[in-house]
């Protein structure tokens, strides 16, 4: 799917410190600097030591670069990139459960699943779950068209998002004491760092 | 070596070069007492009467040397009651270190005696903090607390160590090595297009004027700064913290900007068509009304934080960097200019602003704020270290005493933190010794944190204190008066005798009730090596022209009616 951009969101993705407290310290720099936070998600990167969030404004590039320099300021955050300005791919995932106790939801749910990416993950003779993965416009339409059916219960991860191509957004970070103690190895045998 | 946790605490500090630490014991810090006797000889411990106390201290230190000052509290209580110290040095960029002693690590989460979440507390108002869960980890988190303590934009960093973390044993390994912190690079030279920007505005320009702020002394960029307005021949205003960033006497520095500025500084920005703004932030103090402010210039923002740049006021060519790097980056390609007119129509500014100097009015029989801060400049030779407290004195001190030097003025600007000033001019004297010291307070903030004045004495620390006693919470009282038809709630003070009050501490003191009186007393507390208290009982009701009120225009300013005038 091309990425293009539809609604009046930005978004901005920061590696950091897979370290208790960081994601703690970010939220407290957003509540301290009031800033409006539509959606944020973290998760693990393939480094052990780092994770990467993705932050979803409703604002103007300007309120982006704001968010983005307060971001760099805390310690545990790694690198942050305002990720507008180059092609990138967004996902959001929503577990969505609805009514499905008569023939006819259970026939308009198929249908409309049928035409976009969702799948129903779990049936009973009462309620199916429906997972549904695309970028947050698609997403919001599907929610659209199952809401008449009766959603009786749903999560949405939030969107995260990576930039298209080979401008990588990666670190070799390992974490702190490995480095300390790296160097300490490296010791010369009168006790002092080499 | 394999040494204990609160050894490892010692012996990073005497790595990092400290002399003296500020602190009060209890329960959780323990060990880390018990091992300072080890450390007597090289590392001197100040006892303080209050925590909030510790921290002012540490602050003040670290404002006059530029060094990194250290305060020591124990759980809970102990952390909490540094929380004010850590706001205001945070606000103020001051690189200091905290060391707080936490529970053992069994008992967090568990609600236990003295426990509180000081990590979480002390977020929003450090610039980094750590709760060190492993004694291996104590070494290299004390130098990165002092590293980003010091480096970048300044501020306050904390260090949580729980009981069991002092208690247990490893072998000590200070990291001699650089710190690779990964997510912290401070910026430092500016893009070429960038210094390009600058230069063509500046020579653009007809009316330009630098606005100097506290990141000039931090970056150490005083010749720089003043090469760039002699060389360009741009006027210079001061920020509350840049009093000292250039010599006020030099003619090309016209004064202190802002709310209770001078008046010739607040028209000419307005009236500027380029602000130079360096190491200062746009704080709502010196702005009044953004949608009115300098509406007719455009900006350079020069700071080491990027993200002050464009956060209250946009800039043309706003440079994230070292002030002083960068500007010497610019120099070599800027251009002499001369600005006659523009410097000329300032002059008339003065010159209206001098017929209105209270010093120039007929005040007989009277004591005023003014005179007694303007007599200990002259006194002083201009030259001393006054710290001042929060309210009335502290804007007159700005107005009344000229600063030649950096960093000798240490004030509470950003928090406006009350109980700053005397604590804080006791850290100053263990960090510059040989320098004369003055705490010039209010007798509404002295007696926030008047409990030093045994600390004062205990250590011997050579501080001056003025009171400066109007009876009144003045600058409050102030606002009462022009914004609140004189209704003076809760701001009239029955005052000890501040006097016996220093006899009671041993504190050699005067009591100064007239003009006549002031130079003696001055004399006098010049005299003793130690502390030395003066109260000075000044008008009632004074105020401190001109004055911007809070979220009016930059340049619509109550002044003082000229004599003939009122
Ligand atoms: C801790 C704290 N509490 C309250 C205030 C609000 N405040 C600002 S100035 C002021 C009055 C200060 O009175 P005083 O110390 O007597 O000094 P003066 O203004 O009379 O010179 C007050 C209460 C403050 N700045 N700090």
């Amino acid at each position: 799917m091309a990425e293009t951009k539809t609604d009046n969101k930005m978004t901005v993705v920061a590696l950091v410190e897979n370290e208790p407290g960081v994601l703690n310290r970010i939220a407290s720099m957003f509540r301290r600097r009031a800033f409006n936070i539509d959606s944020l998600t973290v998760g693990r990167t393939h480094r052990p030591h780092i994770s990467r969030m993705t932050i979803r404004v409703v604002a103007g590039p300007e309120y982006a670069m704001k968010i983005a320099t307060n971001l760099q300021k805390l310690v545990n955050v790694i690198d942050v990139r305002v990720l507008d300005n180059e092609p990138h791919i967004e996902r959001d995932l929503a577990l969505i459960k609805v009514r499905n106790d008569d023939a006819d939801s259970r026939n308009t749910i198929t249908e409309i699943c049928d035409r976009y990416p969702a799948r129903i993950v779990d049936v009973g003779p009462e309620v199916a779950i429906i997972e549904m993965v695309g970028t947050e416009t698609i997403l919001e339409a599907f929610i659209e068209e199952v809401k008449p059916t009766g959603i009786v219960e749903m999560i949405r991860t939030g969107v995260v998002s990576m930039g298209r191509g080979t401008r990588i957004h990666d670190t070799n970070f390992i974490n702190r004491r490995a480095l300390v103690e790296a160097a300490s190895k490296a010791r010369s045998g009168n006790g002092r760092l080499v | 070596m394999r040494l204990k946790g609160s050894e490892i605490i010692m012996e990073c500090l005497l790595k990092e070069g400290v002399h003296v630490m500020f602190g009060y014991p209890g329960g959780a810090i323990l060990p880390t007492y018990d091992a300072m006797a080890k450390y007597d000889d090289r590392l001197h411990h100040v006892l303080v009467r209050h925590e909030q106390g510790a921290s002012h201290m540490a602050d003040g230190y670290a404002r006059a040397t530029g060094e990194v000052g250290v305060c020591i509290a124990t759980s809970g209580p102990g952390a909490t009651n540094l929380v004010t110290g850590l706001a205001t040095a945070m606000m103020d960029s001051s690189p200091i270190v905290a060391i707080t002693g936490q529970v053992p690590i069994p008992a967090i989460g568990s609600d236990a005696f003295q426990e509180t979440d000081v990590t979480g507390v002390t977020l929003p108002v450090t610039k980094h903090n750590y709760l060190v869960t492993d004694v291996r980890d104590l070494a290299y988190t004390i130098k990165e607390a002092f590293y980003i303590a010091r480096t970048g934009r300044p501020g306050p960093v904390l260090v949580d160590v729980p009981k069991d973390v002092q208690i247990a044993e490893t072998e000590f390994i200070y990291p001699e090595t650089d710190i690779v912190l990964p997510g912290y690079h401070p910026p430092s030279t500016a893009r070429e297009h960038e210094v390009e920007g600058a230069l063509r505005l500046i020579a653009e320009a007809e009316r330009p004027i630098i606005l100097a702020g506290h990141g000039i002394m931090m970056s150490g960029a005083m010749g720089e700064v003043r090469e760039l307005a002699e060389r360009a021949q741009i006027p210079a205003t001061l920020t509350l913290l840049g009093k000292g960033a250039l010599p006020e006497e030099h003619p090309l520095v016209i004064g202190m900007m802002g709310m209770h500025g001078e008046a010739c500084s607040n028209h000419a920005i307005q009236e500027a068509d380029l602000l130079i703004a360096l190491g200062m932030r746009f704080d709502d103090r010196v702005t009044g009304n953004l949608k009115t402010y300098a509406v007719n210039a455009r900006k350079i923002h020069i700071d080491i934080d990027r993200s002050e740049i464009n956060k209250n006021v946009k800039a043309d060519v706003g440079i994230a960097g070292d002030l002083k790097t960068v500007l010497n980056q610019l120099l070599p390609k800027l251009e002499r200019k001369s600005h006659p007119e523009w410097i000329g129509r300032i002059r008339d500014w003065q010159e209206d602003s001098s017929e209105r100097d209270i010093l120039n009015y007929e005040t007989p029989g009277k004591l005023l704020t003014a005179q007694v801060i303007n007599d200990i400049w002259r006194i002083t030779g201009g030259d001393a270290i006054t710290v001042t407290d929060v309210g009335q004195h502290q804007m007159l001190e700005a107005q009344y005493y000229p600063h030649q030097r950096p960093a000798t003025l240490l004030t509470s600007g950003g928090l406006g933190t009350m109980g700053f000033g005397f604590p804080a001019a006791i850290g100053a004297k263990f960090g510059k010794p040989d320098e004369e010291i003055w705490a010039i307070v209010g007798d509404g903030g002295f007696q926030m944190t008047l409990c030093e004045m045994a600390t004062a004495v205990q250590e011997n620390a050579n501080v001056n204190i003025a009171i400066i006693n109007n009876n009144f919470l003045g600058m409050v009282r102030q606002w009462q008066e022009l914004f609140f038809e004189k209704r003076y709630q809760a701001t009239p003070m029955v005052n000890p005798d501040f006097c016996k009050l220093a006899d009671a501490y041993g504190i050699p003191n005067r009591l100064v009730t007239q003009r006549e009186q002031v130079e003696d007393a001055v004399e006098y507390a010049r005299s003793i090596d130690g502390p030395t208290l003066i109260e000075f009982v000044v008008e009632k009701e004074e105020m401190v022209y001109p004055m911007v009120p809070a979220g009016a225009d930059l340049h619509d300013m109550k002044r003082r009616p000229k004599p003939g005038e009122a």
